[in-house]
């Protein structure tokens, strides 16, 4: 019944392969991650809070969008933040910009002007409304973010000795071949018990259009698969040669070399096109809050203790660069947006409760390394215009800029972005180290590297002195245990980030907490 | 970890991310795959996971918040304290219990207290170590 080039174990690879997204796909949708975002416009706090006065603790954008839709309805704002500027993770890096990392390990970022590279997060799915609406209130310009590009590669060092794969050739392909296989089998009624007879002829019809099959309902070289793979003598123009169909890399090739894992990273939820980007860099959206709310903003503090009793919360602080002596800050209310990688450190009176919660979340480990190059090579030498390249190696990926095409001079690839283990080992090197592994990886997908490479910085997020490690790592386990604590109003104050939100690390999750926590504390002023 | 909960780690971070598809390549350079440390000496563990946040030498660091220093640290002198800090986590610091195996988790406790300037020659055994876990 099956074709006599498919042993059972290349059958049961595949179903592993098709079963193994749909299985992800269910996981992200029980976990909440793959929703919408219930974001619908913006807040509405009626009722007057008479003066009442909130500390923010942490300019990033939770803190900044409470600090600025508190101070609009009349509430008396103070956002204390530990760096030199606001913003948090929503960050990015440029020419001239100096980043000295935990440990003392000195970066100064040498891009062209224009160039850069987003550390923290980078892309923005189109269901994100609530970044997306500040986007458009404050004025951020927008662009695509590529995620997928059928000219990027897929690459795995056990598969195709090495040699990267044009991502339309393993689409196209594994689903030609999974066409075909699927189309015989209904032709043989091996499906006639799932399938009625009407069914099975639109199924056929189907399969032939979906796989690109032939009038047999085989993949095979020509027209079909080649207006998918693409040819290899492209239709030309005059007396050009005469197209040549490519040929199609066979079934058990594709579905031995696992290249297949990658193609459904662009059918999720979370990165479907169209995917978003700010123009020049992801702080800018963190410019825009910025501008909004820093005059209500005191740089370089460094909490040393939280406190509050039934009448307001009391902050101790001391300058983030001096030290020295201790300062205070008072006020009604406190959105306390620290990660708690930091704040299980500093002194704050919550319940028990609150405090297990705060003690109990680990953060995330990743890794990011930006390089630039002499020229474009990924466009002028390959065709490739943003997107991004999957690797079995270490670095995990290369993207390639959704920006500024074909501009003449240097550009900057995000070389590497690499969590778990990979992230710690990258992150436990000196960072020109790390910049050297991820040349050493990228050149086996780009031999260009060796020639064009210029200069290169990279952010591990354990070293980064504001946060100790990325996003707020949830289990399930964890989530039962403390969520509900960590989200709930303790006293006068209420926490807020991506890590109180069942979207950690997204930017929507830190905005909607945010907005959720300051909804709930309006209540209770207006009410009380 | 169990196998749910490093899949739900995994998701989360979806979100910055794209997801470490493959995951079971080794590098001739010391990398293991991206759920595990290769290396199975204490300095060679320690180098590739808890050198990161501890920094070489094992001298710490402060920012916002702080990794305490393993040098010369009488926290160590209880064994079993490591142990579990290494397995479970707490705070800043977090569980490395699925990135290292049994003998790893061993080996880099062992070498944490007997060098820094740390000497505590009582060496903590896999059964310490497995009874730690989850």
């Amino acid at each position: 019944m099956l074709p006599p080039q498919l042993s059972r174990r290349d059958l049961l690879t595949m179903i592993g392969a098709l079963a193994g997204s749909e299985a992800m796909y269910q996981a992200m949708t029980t976990l909440g991650f793959a929703q919408e975002s219930p974001y619908k416009g913006p807040i509405k706090l009626d009722g007057d809070p008479k003066g009442a006065s909130v500390l923010v603790l942490g300019g990033g954008l939770a803190g900044m969008v409470a600090a600025y839709e508190l101070s609009k309805v009349g509430y008396k704002v103070q956002v204390l933040e530990y760096r030199e500027k606001a913003g948090g993770r929503c960050w990015s890096l440029r020419g001239g910009d100096n980043y000295t990392e935990l440990g003392g390990f000195e970066q100064e970022c040498k891009f062209d002007e224009g160039l850069y590279i987003n550390p923290g997060p980078w892309r923005i799915p189109y269901h994100h409304h609530a970044v997306l609406d500040y986007c458009k209130r404050l004025g951020v310009k927008l662009e695509a973010f590529v995620q997928v590009n059928h000219n990027a590669y897929l690459h795995s060092v056990k598969a195709f000795e090495g040699k990267p794969q044009r991502y339309r050739h393993v689409s196209a392909d594994f689903n030609g071949h999974v066409a075909e296989l699927l189309s015989k089998v209904t032709k043989q009624g091996g499906l006639d018990q799932a399938v009625s007879t009407e069914d099975r002829e639109k199924l056929l019809e189907a399969l032939q259009s979906w796989g690109a099959l032939d009038e047999n309902y085989a993949y095979v070289a020509g027209t079909h698969s080649s207006e998918r793979r693409g040819f290899d003598i492209e239709p030309g123009g005059g007396q050009m040669p005469l197209a040549k169909p490519s040929q199609p890399i066979g079934l058990s090739d594709i579905v031995q070399s696992g290249l297949w894992s990658s193609l459904s990273t662009g059918s999720l939820y979370d990165f479907q096109t169209t995917m978003l980007q700010p123009v020049g860099g992801m702080d800018m959206i963190a410019r825009a809050f910025e501008r909004e709310v820093g005059s209500l903003t005191k740089y370089n503090v460094k909490v040393t203790e939280i406190d509050q009793d039934d009448e307001s919360v009391t902050i101790r602080y001391e300058d983030a660069r001096k030290g020295g002596e201790a300062q205070t800050a008072t006020a009604d209310w406190c959105i306390c947006t620290v990660p708690f990688s930091v704040l299980s450190q500093i002194k704050t009176k919550v319940s028990t409760k609150t405090k297990a919660a705060i003690d109990n979340l680990p953060y995330g480990a990743a890794i990011k390394v930006g390089l630039q190059f002499k020229r474009r090579f990924w466009e002028e030498d390959e065709h490739i215009y943003g997107g991004i390249t999957y690797t079995d190696l270490p670095n995990t990926l290369i993207s390639y800029p959704s920006t500024d095409y074909h501009s003449p001079g240097k550009g900057v690839l995000l070389g590497a972005f690499s969590l778990e283990a990979w992230a710690y080992e990258f992150t436990s090197l000196p960072p020109e180290e790390r910049i050297q592994k991820a040349l050493e990886y990228g050149a086996q997908i780009h031999p260009q590297y060796k020639d064009e490479f210029d200069n290169g910085v990279a952010v591990g997020w354990h070293r980064v002195p504001w946060t100790l490690g990325c996003y707020g790592e949830w289990t399930e386990e964890k989530r039962k245990e403390h969520y509900h604590a960590a989200s709930s109003i303790d006293g006068r104050i209420a926490m807020a980030g991506e890590h109180i939100s069942y979207m950690p690390a997204w930017m929507e999750g830190a905005i909607l907490s945010s907005l959720d926590a300051i909804g709930r504390l309006h209540q209770r002023v207006v009410s009380g | 970890m169990n196998r749910i909960t490093s899949f739900a780690a995994t998701v989360a971070v979806a979100a910055f991310a794209a997801f470490p598809v493959f995951g079971q390549s080794s590098d001739s350079t010391g990398f293991g795959d991206a759920s595990k440390i290769q290396s199975r000496d204490g300095a060679g563990i320690y180098a590739a996971i808890c050198r990161g946040c501890h920094m070489p030498e094992g001298v710490g660091a402060v920012g916002a918040g702080k990794y305490p220093a393993l040098a010369k640290n009488e926290k160590l002198e209880a064994g079993a304290y490591p142990v579990v800090m290494v397995v479970k986590g707490q705070k800043a610091m977090p569980p490395l219990g699925s990135y290292l195996d049994d003998e790893q988790v061993t080996a880099v406790v062992n070498y944490i207290r007997t060098n820094f300037g740390n000497n505590y020659t009582d060496a903590v055994t896999v059964e310490d170590v497995q009874a730690a876990r989850p």
